[in-house]
């Protein structure tokens, strides 16, 4: 990894008391409570932490034994996933249209980045009315065309999908920015050379524009995923609560309700671990990508 | 469908090329059209649920739970807004959020700034270590380590304090990795340049860096103010009174509780567009940089 | 000249701080004793209970009770005990009644019984009412925590769909039986969708179905007098009950609409006829339903060998937290004795439709006439002092209750969408939940 080939200042102590602050919140806001959850995750405590045992790896034992555990990667991979494609698809085609020649674009781009700046637990409020079972209108319009009823406090697969696109949703500006800003990065030459060798739009878009995109694309998978992973707490709360049964439960979601709800800290600290070994892994995931980046 | 420029004028006949000039503005004309009707399905399909909790927030009760549905705005707006606004103490909230999330996005661009340029300008020995301990923090997200922070914050006494909400949420791993980009599409001849200069690390961050990256700030102060204004689970969990509660959370309250408060759908929908607001105002308003400023030099 | 500006900058700043900390030291004198109070009530519960401790804050000035709304049920519980273990806690937290087991256990309580007898506060326990005591008190009648806010599943009716099916409104059902006839007569009339819903699924139609038929809940009465207990809900009272809701699903008869109040839409619309819920839904009901008459009843039967006892009751009690200076649980106890007076209990009834802890209250209620404006709270009160409750009725008394409570909602979930019998969802309810169980014994070995 080349982090250093642009070092022109030479002094010995300044950059150290450049990175301090950020060193020092890090260390005592990331890295103590990491180790704390390390060292929980051997241990079964009390709630009220009156009592504390040893219990080894018997944590982590439990948890891979355990059937809740393996829902839960399931239901993180189907989420991550959807989360993930439904973003980066709706958003790929909003930016395309939106970089288009037309008048009226600066309004479009306006509304098409509005939902970026509408937190996701509050989403989860909007959402919820929408396909509220008894009084939200996606319900009302689905009860023309099916007998299906699609109601979420019952149904998980109706739950899941309602998350996913209240997830997705909240995401899509920042998907546009990022596509949009990339394809102003994108020469006009190149598509218009393209376009005089007889390409067609389709062909131009799947033989230049995609490949130039290739590294945003990369990009906002990988920050797709970390958000669909770890910052999509509040819509999950705000809606489903992980329901029904455990529909939704997404390896986060449960690590907090066992931790909060059920109070088990042990359990809940061993979920964390397993969860910054992941975290470790997509961090590696996006060192790969700089280097990509790096050479584009 | 062919491409524009296979039609542009070839002819070498007055008639044939005034016919095929006819042909591409009307071509121009379909692509207008079909641009249009594409741009504002998109939009339609985005904004929907934007428009439709506008529209409940401006219903009476018995109109937001009505069969069918109401399309259309009503005229309860300013008692909903009202409502809401009393009821979950918007002011406050209002007031909260935008500290917090004012206050974690200015802390965050100015320890991203600091390290970041550490990093990119300067060559020391643990530079591997901090990099990497700066970026893994990113998928250390507040609900997995948030008990053990929990007892950091009480054992600081930072509980219920402003500080407690900021602090522990001002070291940011995208604020560094975005400025990082930033900084190395900075041409290396102008650091070159105030070194010959005689000009030490610190004038050349102040006189040519900082002014340099204007628009990348401004872009990464939308993502960092979203962001903080976003955080749910940390401000639930540290703030014991409610004047120290944000928004996000606050607005939770006005949901209905089953069983034994009205389905008042168009309060909480008044709340919700006002929890809304302030930081779509600053995606808005700072929309220009926002997108210029995510990736690449400035232009 | 800089040097002295700086100086007289310096004292100046000092002055004003000194002047500021004598100020608070001033008002601190004369301040009331001031105790925290955590609750869960939002929306207008929250502002009933911040109107009862505006009254008592009134009522005096030695003491000054802070009411904090902390989320919901488990997010409330959860900040306090994240907050005793930072030595930040609240005095009084309010925690639902699964939490009551965990909140014995801590060894961070001050019981309440206690604490009223030390600070002098002569309470008649006995003028509570039963089930309600009892399940907050130890296996010897202890009262632990301080009875709040009390509920019970009842049964609500359609008046005005009963009587376009012709049946007859002042009559509800008594039994299944009738549940089951009365709903087949709704929906072929065209009266409504369905016949009906219920909130809250292990608590209606496991807990105190159970208990309403004198069954226990769990080994070693219910968990009250050993940790070593374990379910006994898949006999054949509960696997038939279970199985015939999962085949009345087909005729509709019986609609499930989710847990907790998410069903209670399906009723408010009109859908369903008939819904068992908590008996706190009438305040909730009374204003959202305009459309409709509707009335009240008791839990639904199965009579023949069966006893009618009593249901076991949901909802809160506060708890105080222990570790905090001697003077401020003068102002705690004092809270307490307030709130447990028929006045504030009447006042807490009518504007939440919580029953009313003490029959003190309820005879208030009476009097005042309350009661026989509004008969349908009658409901719950008749229904809890059915008959005394017997050591199977009394309460639930299990470690870990949040977690199996969701456990069985989960497989009642998987029976009613058909993925598994009724005896195998509850065969698997119980192992599930003896395995909490037994996780939670052995904290406390």
């Amino acid at each position: 990894m080349s982090l250093l080939e642009r070092a022109v200042f030479k002094n010995r102590w300044l950059p150290y008391v450049l990175v301090l602050p950020q060193v020092v919140i890090t260390l005592v806001f990331f890295f103590w409570p990491a180790f704390q959850s390390l060292r929980l995750s051997l241990l079964r405590v009390s709630p009220f932490g009156d009592r504390v045992f040893f219990v080894g790896l018997r944590n982590f034992q439990q948890l891979f034994s355990s059937v809740e555990y393996r829902i839960s990667v399931v239901n993180t991979i189907v989420f991550t996933l959807g989360v993930t494609f439904v973003t980066l698809i709706v958003s790929l085609v909003a930016a395309l249209l939106a970089n288009q020649k037309i008048r009226g674009r600066p309004l479009y781009r306006t509304l098409l980045l509005v939902p970026y700046g509408i937190a996701p637990p509050v989403a989860g409020v909007v959402w919820l009315f929408l396909f509220h079972p008894a009084y939200g209108i996606v319900q009302y319009l689905f009860s023309f065309f099916t007998d299906w009823e699609l109601n979420w406090y019952v149904d998980g697969a109706v739950a899941m999908a309602l998350v996913i696109l209240t997830s997705a949703w909240t995401h899509l500006g920042y998907d546009i920015a990022f596509f949009l800003a990339g394809l102003q990065l994108i020469p006009r030459e190149l598509l218009e050379a393209a376009s005089v060798d007889g390409a067609t739009p389709f062909q131009r878009l799947l033989h230049v524009t995609l490949p130039l995109l290739s590294p945003v694309i990369f990009f906002l998978v990988v920050m797709n995923m970390i958000y669909a992973l770890f910052d999509t707490f509040g819509v999950i709360h705000a809606i489903t609560r992980g329901g029904p049964g455990t529909a939704t439960e997404t390896l986060v979601y449960k690590a907090y309700k066992d931790g909060f709800l059920a109070m088990n800290m042990g359990s809940s600290s061993a979920q964390s671990v397993v969860l910054m070994v992941l975290a470790i892994i997509f961090t590696w995931l996006q060192f790969r990508f700089i280097e990509r980046r790096v050479s584009y | 469908m062919k491409s524009l420029a296979e039609l542009a004028p070839a002819g070498r006949d007055k008639a044939a090329a005034r016919v095929s000039r006819r042909v591409v503005a009307r071509k121009i004309a379909r692509d207008q059209i079909a641009a249009h009707l594409g741009m504002i399905a998109a939009v339609a399909v985005i904004s929907f649920p934007l428009y439709y909790a506008f529209v409940i927030s401006t219903q009476s009760m018995d109109q937001a739970i009505s069969r069918p549905p109401l399309l259309l705005p009503s005229v309860h707006a300013v008692s909903n807004y009202v409502q809401a606004w009393v009821r979950a103490d918007m002011g406050r909230l209002l007031l909260n959020s935008l500290v917090v999330a004012g206050a974690t996005a200015a802390g965050k661009i100015v320890l991203s700034l600091l390290s970041a340029f550490a990093i990119v300008y300067f060559d020391f020995r643990l530079k591997g270590l901090v990099f990497w301990m700066i970026f893994v923090t990113l998928m250390l997200p507040v609900p997995i380590r948030i008990v053990p922070t929990y007892q950091v914050i009480s054992d600081l006494g930072w509980l219920n304090t402003y500080t407690g909400l900021t602090v522990p949420l001002i070291a940011s791993a995208t604020g560094t990795f975005l400025l990082r980009q930033f900084f190395r599409t900075v041409p290396a001849e102008l650091a070159e340049a105030a070194q010959l200069d005689g000009a030490g690390p610190m004038r050349f961050f102040w006189s040519i860096l900082l002014p340099n990256s204007v628009t990348n700030l401004a872009a990464l102060f939308v993502v960092l103010f979203i962001s903080g204004w976003n955080e749910y689970l940390w401000p639930l969990m540290i703030t014991t009174s409610a004047e120290m509660r944000v928004v996000v959370v606050g607005i939770q309250n006005l949901l209905p509780n089953t069983g034994t408060d009205l389905p008042e759908w168009n309060v909480v929908m008044a709340g919700a567009m006002m929890a809304l607001l302030p930081p779509v105002l600053v995606v808005l308003g700072l929309q220009r940089w926002f997108v210029q400023g995510l990736l690449g030099p400035e232009k | 000249m800089l040097a002295k500006g700086r100086v007289l900058m310096a004292s100046l700043v000092l002055a004003l701080v000194t002047a500021l900390f004598a100020a608070f030291a001033l008002t601190a004198a004369a301040q009331p004793v001031e105790a925290q109070f955590w609750h869960a009530m939002g929306g207008r519960l929250g502002e009933v209970v911040q109107e009862l401790v505006d009254r008592f804050n009134q009522s005096q000035d030695q003491y000054r009770i802070t009411a904090v709304f902390r989320g919901n049920y488990s997010e409330t519980m959860t900040a306090a005990i994240a907050a005793y273990r930072a030595r930040n806690h609240p005095h009084i937290v309010q925690v639902f009644e699964v939490g009551t087991q965990t909140m014995l256990m801590s060894g961070a309580v001050y019981p309440v019984y206690q604490l009223m007898a030390d600070h002098g506060y002569e309470i008649d326990w006995n003028d509570f009412v039963p089930p309600v005591l009892s399940y907050y008190s130890t296996a010897d009648g202890n009262l632990y925590s301080m009875p709040f806010n009390s509920s019970t599943p009842i049964l609500y009716y359609n008046k005005t769909a009963f009587a376009q099916a012709g049946l007859d409104p002042e009559r509800p059902p008594e039994t299944w039986q009738e549940v089951e006839e009365f709903s087949r007569r709704l929906i072929q009339s065209g009266a409504a969708e369905c016949g009906f819903t219920i909130g809250w699924p292990s608590w209606t139609m496991i807990e105190s179905t159970r208990a309403w038929h004198g069954l226990p809940f769990a080994t070693h009465e219910n968990g009250y007098t050993s940790l070593d207990t374990q379910l006994v809900i898949n006999d054949e009272f509960t696997i038939n009950h279970i199985d015939r809701l999962a085949r009345w699903q087909s005729e509709r008869i019986f609609r499930y609409g989710g847990r907790g109040g998410d069903a209670e839409p399906l009723f408010i619309n009109g859908q369903c006829a008939m819904i068992i819920q908590s008996s706190a839904a009438q305040g909730g009901f009374r204003s959202a339903i305009n459309r409709f008459e509707w009335a009240t009843a008791m839990l639904p039967h199965y009579g023949g060998e069966y006893p009618k006892v009593n249901s076991v009751i949901g909802g809160a009690t506060l708890w105080v937290l222990a570790g905090k200076p001697a003077r401020e649980y003068e102002a705690v106890a004092a809270f307490l004795k307030f709130l447990s007076e028929p006045e504030q209990q009447a006042y807490w009834h009518k504007e939440t439709g919580y029953v009313p802890i003490s029959r003190s209250a309820q005879a208030l209620l009476e009097a005042e006439g309350y009661l026989d404006q509004n008969p349908d709270q009658r409901t719950a009160y008749s229904q809890l002092t059915y008959s005394p409750p017997t050591p199977e009725t009394r309460g639930l008394r299990l470690g870990n209750f949040v977690q199996i409570r969701d456990v069985i909602e989960e497989e009642l979930e998987n029976i009613f969408r058909g993925q598994k019998s009724a005896k195998q969802g509850l065969d698997d309810a119980v192992r599930r939940s003896n395995q909490l169980l037994r996780e939670f014994a052995s904290l406390y070995q």
